[in-house]
């Protein structure tokens, strides 16, 4: 289903559309994610991305457009450098652990000590909470200041929106 | 010949699947013009990057990695790995800041040149440059 939502993405004009079904793969995924036992990704999957990037996408069509022009040039070389790129990822795949391999060294290396510690050294029941929020609290302030950041460059990119029509109105 | 190790298979059919994903959203990259596509498509590539670091973080018959409220733990409870959900949950909003700041671009691109087709835009850049050195040549030749 997610590969048959993102072919449609490939073959369809209308952007309007195109974010609708963003939307959707946002919300497959976050289904996926759950099955996975990513309880809290699945979360804020289905919240940012399937809510705000879809509100946010829906907000850029207003202020643009709604339809792409056909393609000018034909699509031969990027399907070509897609193919070569991604038989090069399967290749590298073939020496990966079996899914859901117990042995696999993501599951043998630091894991299993936070698995261990973090009841009595932070004795918040959310494993991903208490490594979110306390073990890798440095990551999650860098993050903040990301999201901090990327909100002023928006501002700064869409302010004066407003007062640069009205100065055009005012010229014609 | 060998006969296909079915094993093999269904523990790698995921990391395909994933691949799959990954090479659609980049193919939009790549082999679309307009704009807010290709953003889309950046959206489905990194998905499945998330994706395939939390299959890689499963363990076959665990649980979500939250512990019983009264902090009680079985050690027989097997949980899948917390640490590339952790570091997926902050992609993830990461991810939603780069696509706001690339679709405020979009938007103040439309404005600057009227369009969010990547050829369109390439042509009235060509445009601008060739009225360039044509001003610039004249100015030389003014010179000589």
């Amino acid at each position: 289903m997610l590969v048959a939502t993102a072919l449609a993405v490939v073959r369809t004009q209308s952007l309007f559309a195109t974010a609708m079904l963003s939307g959707v793969f946002s919300l497959l995924s976050a289904l996926l994610l759950v099955v996975l036992d990513a309880v809290d990704v699945a979360f804020t999957e289905a919240a940012v991305g399937a809510g705000i990037s879809t509100v946010l996408m829906l907000g850029t069509l207003a202020l643009t457009r709604r339809f792409e022009s056909a393609p000018s040039h034909s699509p031969a070389i990027p399907l070509f450098v897609v193919l070569v790129t991604g038989a090069t990822l399967i290749y590298g795949t073939l020496d990966m652990p079996n899914f859901g391999s117990a042995t696999a060294p993501a599951q043998v290396h630091v894991a299993p000590e936070y698995l261990e510690r973090s009841v009595h050294e932070i004795g918040v029941p959310n494993i991903v909470t208490a490594i979110l929020a306390s073990y890798r609290g440095f990551d999650t302030l860098g993050e903040t200041a990301v999201v901090f950041t990327a909100g002023i460059g928006v501002l700064l990119l869409l302010s004066g929106l407003r007062r640069r029509r009205r100065n055009k109105r005012e010229d014609v | 010949m060998q006969a296909i190790d079915w094993e093999f298979v269904v523990g790698h059919i995921n990391y395909w699947l994933f691949i799959v994903l990954m090479m659609t959203g980049f193919y939009i990259v790549v082999a679309k013009g307009n704009l807010v596509k290709k953003i889309v498509g950046l959206n489905i590539f990194q998905t499945a990057v998330f994706m395939l670091y939390i299959s890689i973080g499963k363990v076959t018959g665990g649980t979500a990695p939250i512990f019983p409220l009264d902090m009680n733990v079985d050690p027989a409870v097997v949980y899948s790995n917390p640490l590339p959900h952790v570091l997926i949950l902050t992609a993830i909003v990461v991810g939603i800041a780069t696509t706001s700041l690339g679709l405020a671009l979009i938007v103040r691109i439309r404005e600057e040149y009227g369009t969010i087709e990547e050829d369109e835009i390439l042509k009235i850049e060509k445009e601008m440059a060739l009225q360039d050195v044509r001003q610039h040549s004249e100015v030389i030749g003014e010179r000589g």
